[in-house]
């Protein structure tokens, strides 16, 4: 694969057997790493614990429960609505990068779409680690200026009349897209809506899967 | 500051390339990145506006051409060394060359969890009223500060609406320099994508910025 002038890497730039063909990259971290390890700066188990919770603990299935209480449960969007913090809150999805949560619901009227153009804020507590999609200069760029563009990438294609409302994450407030309930779930339980809940679909970059996709 | 972090708007960087949820990190030294950030960042020795200043002071060249993870690793030896924790010698020698202090706060991996869980409150009780209501028209100021500053290029000297008023928050453009929390009103401030970037604009659309009370003036109708 041919690097990308915007900061991709792969698995061939990191090497990391038997600690040969290091990246300078992949070098550089570790030198850090031991330089705070050995000052006593950083706890090498404290290191562990924290890549363990980002990479088994907490992702988007977190989000994905609270968009289908969401659409099952009335009373629970109308908190939601006026107080999403505590609603998300109440499913014991808290803490760093979901301090301050705001939920705003996709509509056949108005589509919304999740960006942070000055850094990468995300919902940690409710979607994990931001992709690295989410916090590159082209979707930085382009989701303030051409939303339907960055939509396209994606392989989405509103209807021209639907109103596309961006909210640029500038603040410690933190965004989760309620994305609309797709047709032909009339009776599901949360477990089965949860399902059909993508990660994108939370940003707004992409849409709730239908029932037929769900069982692809 | 008007630096490569602040991207909205600009063009050339190429399609967004989707990936699958599962995807978690791209090398294992994204790991090492990640956690050590966030292990460096549990010492208390800087701020998130002190660490997102960190990052946007990169020479904009390094900054394009940097992933995120390097971004925060670049980043966080700035604040390591500027804070005299790490030496330009023990970053160059890639190990540690004095001991360290031991009276520093250190996040012990059996605190992780109640750590992250508890995460930083950045809303402060209101000392006096909010000057903007919803629905009232506002515009955001032109300013070039060279320090830290939370309102991007693309929504400076626009005319917006009051979406929402957050509450009242730690003010970033101060918080990162040392010189106090300032707390101030936040709001959700919504412009017409014709307001931000004339007849280029989406009929459509609307994007919103949070910017703080002293971001805004009033706008007449």
């Amino acid at each position: 694969m041919h690097e990308h002038s915007h900061g991709h890497h792969h698995d061939d730039r990191d090497h990391d057997h038997e600690g040969s063909e290091l990246s300078p990259m992949a070098l550089r971290v570790r030198a850090l790493e031991s330089i705070l390890v050995e000052k006593g700066y950083v706890d090498p188990a404290a290191l562990d614990v924290l890549i363990d919770t980002y990479e088994t603990k907490i992702g988007p299935r977190n989000g994905a429960r609270v968009v289908a209480k969401a659409w099952v449960d009335e009373e629970y969007r109308a908190l939601l609505r006026t107080d999403a913090t505590a609603a998300i809150h109440s499913l014991g999805f808290t803490g760093r990068q979901g301090e301050h949560m705001v939920a705003v619901e996709n509509t056949a009227e108005e589509h919304n779409l999740v960006v942070c153009t000055l850094c990468s804020c995300y919902p940690w507590p409710v979607l994990g680690l931001p992709p690295v999609w989410y916090k590159s200069a082209p979707y930085r760029s382009r989701a303030v200026i051409d939303p339907r563009g960055v939509l396209a990438d994606f392989g989405i294609t509103l209807p021209a009349a639907t109103r596309i409302r961006v909210w640029d994450s500038t603040a410690e407030t933190r965004y989760l897209v309620i994305p609309m309930r797709p047709a032909g779930t009339e009776g599901w339980d949360e477990e089965a809506l949860a399902r059909l809940v993508t990660r994108d679909s939370m940003i707004g970059t992409g849409l709730a899967r239908t029932p037929e996709e769900g069982r692809a | 500051m008007n630096g490569a972090q602040d991207l909205g708007g600009m063009m050339g960087f190429g399609p967004v390339e989707p990936e699958p949820e599962d995807v978690r990190f791209h090398a294992p030294w994204e790991k090492r990145a990640l956690a050590v950030t966030l292990a460096a960042g549990a010492m208390g020795e800087w701020n998130i506006d002190a660490s997102r200043h960190a990052r946007e002071t990169l020479p904009p060249a390094d900054y394009l051409s940097s992933s995120y993870y390097e971004i925060w690793i670049k980043g966080l030896e700035k604040l390591l060394l500027a804070r005299g924790l790490v030496t330009a010698e023990e970053l160059a020698a890639g190990r540690a060359l004095a001991p360290g202090d031991p009276g520093q706060r250190v996040l012990k991996a059996a605190d992780v969890p109640t750590v992250l869980a508890r995460g930083t409150q950045y809303d402060r009780p209101a000392e006096a009223p909010a000057r903007f209501a919803v629905g009232e028209r506002v515009r955001t100021k032109v300013m070039h500060p060279t320090g830290h500053t939370r309102l991007p290029r693309y929504a400076r000297g626009k005319v917006g609406i009051i979406a929402r008023v957050n509450g009242v928050f730690v003010f970033p453009d101060t918080h990162a320099h040392g010189k106090g929390e300032c707390p101030q009103w936040l709001y959700t401030v919504a412009f017409s994508g014709a307001e931000l970037w004339g007849a280029d604009g989406d009929a459509t659309l609307t994007v919103s910025i949070d910017a703080w009370e002293s971001y805004l003036e009033g706008a007449a109708a």
